[in-house]
């Protein structure tokens, strides 16, 4: 059987399954279509959140983006998974005890205020649109490969399959599915790198792996890499290549803009008790950890391989040749990614090989000259293609580059549809039903919520087809807008006494600095030629647009405060409010207004 | 009978009060943790840090792509364990 077929099979059959469990536990009432009835488990709940968490971004791209930048990129690890000690010390029991269904009725409610509930609406559409932009993106790139089309093609198809399957599940749905969603891409993620780190190191657990010995050179696996990554000319693997400042305002507006988004803190609203909501956000990691531990190993990994296929004597000897490439059946990954237009090569000085190399580097211009070498000639690699070619790379099996497939597509879809959810229930719920028609029928509402995914969706796709950078970057914008307009919203208004005119002008100016900043670096409404910075040379210092977002939340508390300060404080009721949710005797089930 | 109800009424105040000190305590020393095990270790200190070798790289490293994750764990944990016992201690848990 060809691997086109294997790839087919299996996609085909986690597919049928996840919409086999979406049809069984289709959507009924409005309650149910938003929040499952409240019966959910907190392990089952931690392991839905995990896959509705772990998206395109932290399945296809993380891995590539830590493997070609090394220890910087650890800010991803790092914000991703640190966002959940917030997200289960200050904020999941609370809003699980004020006992809504959505973040933005939260909001209005603290804040007794209907535009503080539009503006936290229209601040969760902007950063929910963002997100799903990077899944698009992903799914271009999953869909491109299996279908061995070229990654635009793949985005369209995706978009198609994504809607359909969003609109029919429905909370209950995709909480069960997406359990069995965890399923399916934890194994796709595990099974490979634990090949690969047995290949290599001899350790199945990749983690520990990472730390071990190559069993090739005999040399510390970490220290070998560094080593070969120094002699083409790039910066160490485990140095710290970039700006100490930077690093740490972009791992900070991870962590807070994990505990701001919209998909996941929905998922607290589900779980029984308020002692579960802190259980839940715990086991939510603990899935997601099994994951996040395992990325830094598949980078470094897959950097080695693909650094050792392209200097196949070492980096002294000679680079591999044309011929080697073309009929070597280690080297049939580069043809079957080249269809898809994310990976390209090119031999500019004739010489009948590719050097890969950095050839920005001073030193390694000397040698090029030298050895009559014209430029690096890889000249495409996209980061995002990375995990999903790493099983072909390190020549695994046929069923576990299926899996993979299958795998990329679940993390992809899964958040997808979370995002397309919170997006849809933003617009009926909060937008429709909470302020312009408040005596919408039900089906109505279902209606306008399946309309405001169609929308929201269509947006996506158009603006994945020319992202503002790999998926993992697109999706960290997104959490940097989360970080600056909601985070802080919700964090003023449990533990701070802050009044309505205070949490709006500070939601405002937080999402609008961000927004500008993120506009002038990434072109507006990511329209790449309209940007007047770049993030190599960013506008304030050295802080990317992906790190503003810890920045914007600061605006956000600054202003906040001050507003407040100089105008009315908050009435009687909406301080015994704030008392209520700090304790958790008392909470029932939730309430719809 | 109207003085015992708001003496009581008062009690469950200034135990809600006491609580919630021992909550924001709590939250404070957690997130020390917190920043220290990331922030800390895995970037701002890492180089006070890297005589300590682990496997081909530095204590900083492995906190940075490893250790911060499990702490993160431990935390969360730690912090829902403490938590729902505390909610009991003071009365205010679910009944």
């Amino acid at each position: 059987m060809d691997q086109f077929t294997i790839n087919l099979l299996f996609v085909g059959a986690s597919f049928a399954l996840y919409i086999g469990i979406a049809i069984w536990a289709r959507a009924g009432s409005t309650s149910e279509f938003y929040a499952a009835g409240r019966g959910v488990h907190p392990v089952t709940n931690g392991m839905a959140t995990a896959a509705d968490w772990m998206s395109a971004a932290s399945f296809l791209s993380m891995a590539g983006l830590i493997a070609f930048t090394g220890y910087d990129n650890s800010a991803y690890l790092m914000g991703w998974t640190g966002g959940y000690v917030l997200l289960a010390l200050l904020l999941a029991p609370y809003l699980r005890k004020f006992g809504k269904f959505t973040v933005s009725e939260f909001i209005g409610d603290r804040f007794y205020s209907p535009t503080a509930r539009l503006v936290a609406v229209i601040c969760l559409i902007i950063a929910s649109t963002t997100y799903v932009i990077g899944q698009m993106t992903g799914v271009g790139v999953a869909f491109g490969r299996f279908l061995e089309v070229d990654s635009t093609t793949g985005l369209l198809i995706g978009a198609v399959i994504v809607f359909a399957y969003a609109v029919f599940g429905g909370m209950k749905g995709v909480t069960y599915t997406q359990v069995a969603q965890y399923i399916v891409l934890i194994l796709a993620y595990t099974i490979p790198a634990i090949f690969i780190s047995l290949q290599l190191t001899g350790n199945p657990i990749p983690g520990l792996g990472l730390f071990g010995t190559d069993q090739a050179s005999g040399e510390p696996l970490l220290a070998k890499l560094d080593q070969i990554v120094r002699e083409l000319g790039f910066g160490e693997y485990t140095a710290h290549n970039g700006d100490t400042l930077n690093m740490v305002l972009f791992t900070l507006s991870l962590m807070i803009g994990t505990a701001g988004l919209p998909h996941v803190i929905m998922r607290f609203f589900t779980v029984p008790k308020v002692s579960d909501a802190r259980w839940s956000a715990g086991w939510a990691l603990v899935f997601i950890a099994l994951l996040y531990l395992t990325a830094p190993a598949v980078g470094a990994m897959a950097r080695l391989n693909i650094t050792q296929q392209f200097w196949p004597e070492g980096t002294a000897g000679q680079a591999v040749s044309l011929e080697q490439i073309e009929n070597d059946p280690a080297y049939d990954w580069m043809a079957t990614w080249q269809q898809t237009g994310l990976l390209g090569w090119e031999d500019l000085n004739g010489d009948g090989r590719i050097q890969y190399y950095n050839d920005k580097s001073a030193a390694m211009q000397e040698k090029a000259t030298a050895e009559g070498w014209a430029g690096n000639e890889l000249t495409n690699f996209n980061n995002d293609i990375l995990v999903l070619a790493n099983p072909e790379i390190a020549h695994l099996p046929g069923w576990v580059i299926g899996l993979v497939a299958a795998g990329g597509l679940a993390a992809a879809l899964s958040t997808a549809a979370g995002l397309l959810l919170a997006i849809s229930s933003a617009v009926s719920h909060d937008l429709i039903k909470g302020q312009i028609n408040p005596s919408i029928s039900e089906k109505g509402e279902l209606m306008s919520a399946r309309v405001a995914m169609a929308v929201a969706i269509a947006v996506a796709t158009w603006l994945g087809m020319n992202p503002p950078g790999f998926a993992a970057q697109t999706v960290a914008l997104a959490f940097g807008l989360a970080a600056a307009s909601i985070f802080p919203a919700l964090m003023m208004g449990i533990f701070s006494k802050v009044n309505n005119k205070g949490a709006v002008a500070g939601m405002i100016s937080g999402l609008v600095v961000t927004l500008v900043y993120i506009f002038l670096h990434k072109g507006w409404f990511f329209i790449p030629d309209t940007a007047s910075y770049s993030d190599a040379d960013p506008l304030l210092g050295t802080i990317k647009s992906t790190s503003f977002g810890a920045v914007g939340a600061l605006v956000n508390f600054v202003v906040a405060f001050t507003v407040s300060a100089m105008t009315k404080p908050i009435p009687r009721e909406i301080s015994e409010l704030v008392e209520s949710v700090r304790i958790p005797r008392g909470a029932g089930a939730a309430q719809d207004h | 009978m109207a003085d015992q109800s708001t003496h009581h009424a008062h009690g469950a105040e200034e135990a809600g009060k006491a609580y919630w000190s021992a909550n924001l305590r709590l939250i404070f020393i957690s997130l020390i943790i917190w920043a220290l095990c990331s922030f800390g270790f895995g970037i701002l200190l890492r180089p006070m840090l890297s005589g300590i070798k682990v496997g081909g790289s530095d204590l900083g490293f492995w906190f940075a792509q490893q250790g911060s994750i499990i702490v993160f764990l431990a935390l969360i944990f730690f912090y829902a364990w403490r938590m729902n016992k505390l909610d009991r201690e003071y009365g205010v848990d679910e009944e």
